[in-house]
């Protein structure tokens, strides 16, 4: 094992050399870009022995995936944002045709107007499409998920594309030391990918041609089957890699602090690490917080949802993106996942850091203190769902 | 469900008369309308290509005709994939084979004239600049069947289709018959060629040929439509002969920039070509008159790129 | 029947031969063929998109659980020995 120097792109771009993908087909897209240039220059050096599809779009990108992943290649790509919308029909097929394709999706805002800054929009708007979706708070997480994420979705009960997510900017382009494993220790980990449902020409079948309504039905139950299950393969595999590297993300969800922990805050990416130094300090100051951040968003951690619901007296649900509907995607979820559970503690929704918007610790520390008002007092001027920081005039000093 | 054996070929005396392969790869059961050029097309490429390859389907005809799951008529290995991709899709195939070290497996993409001509042109240019080694077939029944006949980039001036039905105010197709073969030209892929259900002979010569070379090759099957085109099933081998020796259609071959004109039948009225289908039964007589100039003077430039090649190739 | 979630694999894969569709039952004109007359160039079989020909002894044998009956054997026939008959008589 040796320590280096990596960006949160380096990090995907070893992550993938090191899971030995097979096929990379990718498009170049801001603040992904310099993936696919980390893995032409290893590609090119002959380091990652695997054939790079330069395409012509994302949507293109996923479709070769698929195409190599159905031909018994393991296949991988990386996108952003645009680029994840362009490749929306795709993933579902990826899903559908039950192919493991592993990718890499750098956060980033949606346009108009146009911005490269880290929002989760992208990834959260992907939730119905059947694709595993691990997220990542820094970039040793990164390449640990690339490895785990083929782990779990070339598992036999499972079979389904897994996507890693990780904030623009703030893990892609930032240097931190990751631990790089050792080869060995990652085809100890992970064995090459083998498969006999695949396109053989001793053996020919067609893959996903049309169906009348009476058994259309079941294979998307075995999907549904299929994500269920991906629950226990996680924790599984999270615990395999802790055996031989000694890390562990907390299988389904990353929990810091939340055994005893009154006032619980749950988000996604980098900001959790923030928090998590605002938990140190508060639990200085003799308060009873903790800090749950997404490590899976699908499945959904729904027994996670329910243990922190056991506990808390309240819970501030993070979202750096909007449904448009009612309120942000976590929030909407955790909400539901507690209605029929018999206790559901006070939840109050923060939209956070959208485009990009820095997140610090005063926030986090503000955010506690308005939860703990909450759940005293009941909720504010803002309601249950409060844009933190929006700029309308009256925004309050804690909030900027 | 005991099915009985399949009646392959018996031995016969005079088995030498066959002028295209015995082997058939595409079963009988499947789901193509009555008369269809499609899979006449389908049925001529596998018995090219054999068994060792790998088809990729997009929407299209095709995608339902093999059969309702889990049935299909094709005896390769197909990958159904959406409308846009059969360019990608091509490539990640034969990228995996790559990597696999399998080198000896045919990578086709088999696509209709709406899948090839418009929403998947951007795929297809994407695998001719890659120069990927692999034929990309383009079946064309100019319009959009599967979905019930609307028209498509591939469609020609005055045909009705649902999307252009003529109505009382002479809504017909307007524009020209979109040549994806000359844009395939412009790729400068190695080889690029135009064929016909009507005429397997030469439909599977070109798919040999294709095969026998290495990059991106691209094939344009003129595939006669009985249900859309509004004409007798039984007629389809002489409307794809007529659409030949009309001009509407021509058959020739690229190779290094060099074009070759396959067949130089004699000239028939495009009338009575357009006339045996319903799609153009409105048409207008000046109208025909218009798009029989305009494909006579194509036909003169064909003619003349021929004449240009073969000085050209005389020079090398 | 259709099959229960757990006798389909979740892949969506087509593995059964598409002759346990029987296509014939589409045809109003069924194509025979004066064997008499034929002059076994083949011409039917090469044409026929159903796959529905083989080449017999005599002349082509048909195969009428698939035959649709396009006709285009009986256009295309050199000796015009393939007659379409309407299927109700």
């Amino acid at each position: 094992m040796v320590k280096k120097l990596f960006t949160g792109n380096k990090a995907t771009a070893y992550g993938a050399m090191l899971a030995r993908a097979q096929v990379v087909a990718a498009y170049p897209i801001t603040p992904q870009t310099t993936i696919v240039e980390r893995i032409a220059d290893l590609v090119a050096e002959g380091k990652m022995k695997a054939k790079y599809v330069m395409v012509e779009s994302e949507h293109s990108a996923m479709a070769a995936s698929i195409a190599a992943s159905n031909t018994g290649a393991r296949a991988f790509t990386a996108t952003s944002s645009h680029g994840l919308a362009l490749m929306h029909e795709v993933l579902m097929w990826a899903a559908g045709a039950r192919t493991p394709v592993v990718l890499v999706n750098v956060n980033r805002a949606m346009g108009p107007p146009w911005s490269v800054y880290a929002d989760h929009q992208d990834a959260m708007s992907e939730r119905d499409s059947g694709v595993i979706q691990f997220w990542a708070e820094n970039n040793q997480e990164i390449m640990d998920s690339v490895i785990m994420a083929y782990k779990v979705a070339e598992n036999k009960d499972v079979l389904l594309p897994a996507m890693v997510n990780q904030d623009a900017f703030f893990l892609s382009h930032t240097s931190e030391p990751v631990d790089v494993p050792d080869q060995e220790i990652v085809d100890q980990y992970l064995p090459p990918f083998e498969t006999t449902v695949k396109l053989d020409v001793d053996d020919p079948k067609g893959f996903g041609s049309f169906i009348m309504p009476p058994q259309y039905m079941e294979f998307r139950g075995h999907m549904a089957r299929s994500m269920d299950k991906a629950r226990e393969v996680i924790k599984k595999a999270d615990k395999e890699w802790e055996e031989l590297t000694g890390r562990s993300y907390g299988g389904m969800m990353d929990m810091y602090k939340c055994e005893d922990a009154e006032f619980i805050l749950f988000g996604a990416g980098t900001m959790m690490s923030t928090a998590k130094d605002v938990v140190d300090t508060l639990r200085k100051e003799g308060r009873k917080v903790g800090i749950a951040r997404l490590r899976v968003f699908r499945p959904f951690p729904v027994d996670e949802i329910r243990y922190l619901a056991d506990r808390a007296h309240a819970i501030g649900v993070l979202d750096r993106t909007f449904t448009f509907g009612y309120g942000g995607p976590l929030f909407n979820e955790t909400n539901s996942q507690m209605y029929n559970h018999g206790k559901s503690p006070k939840t109050k929704n923060y939209i956070v850091g959208v485009g990009g918007r820095d997140v610090r610790q005063k926030h986090f520390r503000a955010i506690f203190d308005d939860l703990e008002k909450v759940a005293k007092e009941g909720y504010g001027k803002e309601g249950e769902v409060h844009w933190w920081g929006l700029l309308d005039g009256t925004t309050p000093e804690e909030e900027l | 469900m005991e099915l009985p054996p399949r009646r392959n070929f018996e031995e016969v005396n005079d088995m030498a008369k066959l002028t295209i392969p015995e082997d058939e790869l595409m079963r009988p059961g499947h789901m193509g309308c009555l008369g269809c050029g499609a899979t006449q097309a389908m049925r001529f490429v596998l018995k090219a290509a054999g068994r060792k390859t790998i088809l990729s389907i997009p929407a299209c005809c095709w995608a339902v005709m093999p059969g309702v799951w889990p049935n299909t008529c094709l005896e390769v290995p197909e990958l159904y994939t959406p409308f846009e991709t059969t360019g990608a899709s091509i490539s990640g195939i034969k990228a995996a084979l790559e990597v696999l070290g399998k080198d000896d497996v045919n990578v086709i993409g088999f696509a209709g004239d709406g899948g090839t001509a418009d929403i998947g042109l951007q795929a297809l240019s994407g695998v001719a600049d890659r120069n990927d080694d692999v034929l990309y077939i383009m079946y064309d029944n100019e319009a959009y069947m599967n979905t019930g006949i609307q028209r498509s980039g591939s469609t020609p001036i005055g045909a009705w289709t649902t999307t252009t039905p003529v109505g009382t105010t002479q809504a017909w197709e307007k524009s020209p018959k979109k040549s994806v073969a000359d844009i395939m030209i412009a790729h400068r892929i190695p080889y690029v060629a135009t064929a016909s259900a009507a005429y397997p002979e030469d439909l599977i010569r070109k798919v040999n040929k294709a095969l026998s070379i290495k990059g991106t090759k691209f094939i344009q099957i003129f595939a006669p439509c009985p249900t859309g085109w509004k004409m007798d099933p039984g007629l389809t081998v002489k409307i794809g002969k007529e659409a030949i020796s009309s001009r509407a259609f021509s058959l020739y071959e690229v190779e290094g920039g060099a074009i070759k004109i396959n067949m130089k039948p004699k000239k028939t009225p495009l009338k009575e070509y357009l006339f045996k289908q319903g799609r153009f039964k409105h048409m207008p007589d000046y109208l025909i008159n218009e798009l029989e100039s305009d494909l006579d003077s194509k036909w003169e430039e064909l003619l003349f790129k021929e004449e240009c090649s073969q000085k050209m190739l005389k020079k090398k | 029947m259709p099959m229960t979630i757990d006798e389909i694999p979740p892949t969506p894969m087509n593995t059964q031969d598409s002759r346990v569709v029987k296509t014939g039952g589409w045809r109003a004109f069924k194509p025979i063929c004066d064997n008499s007359k034929c002059i076994k160039c083949w011409t039917c079989w090469k044409f026929c998109p159903d796959v529905a020909i083989a080449i017999g002894e005599e002349g082509p044998i048909y195969d009428y659980d698939h035959c649709k009956g396009c006709g285009i054997c009986a256009n295309e026939c050199p000796v015009k020995c393939i007659e379409m008959i309407p299927e109700n008589k």
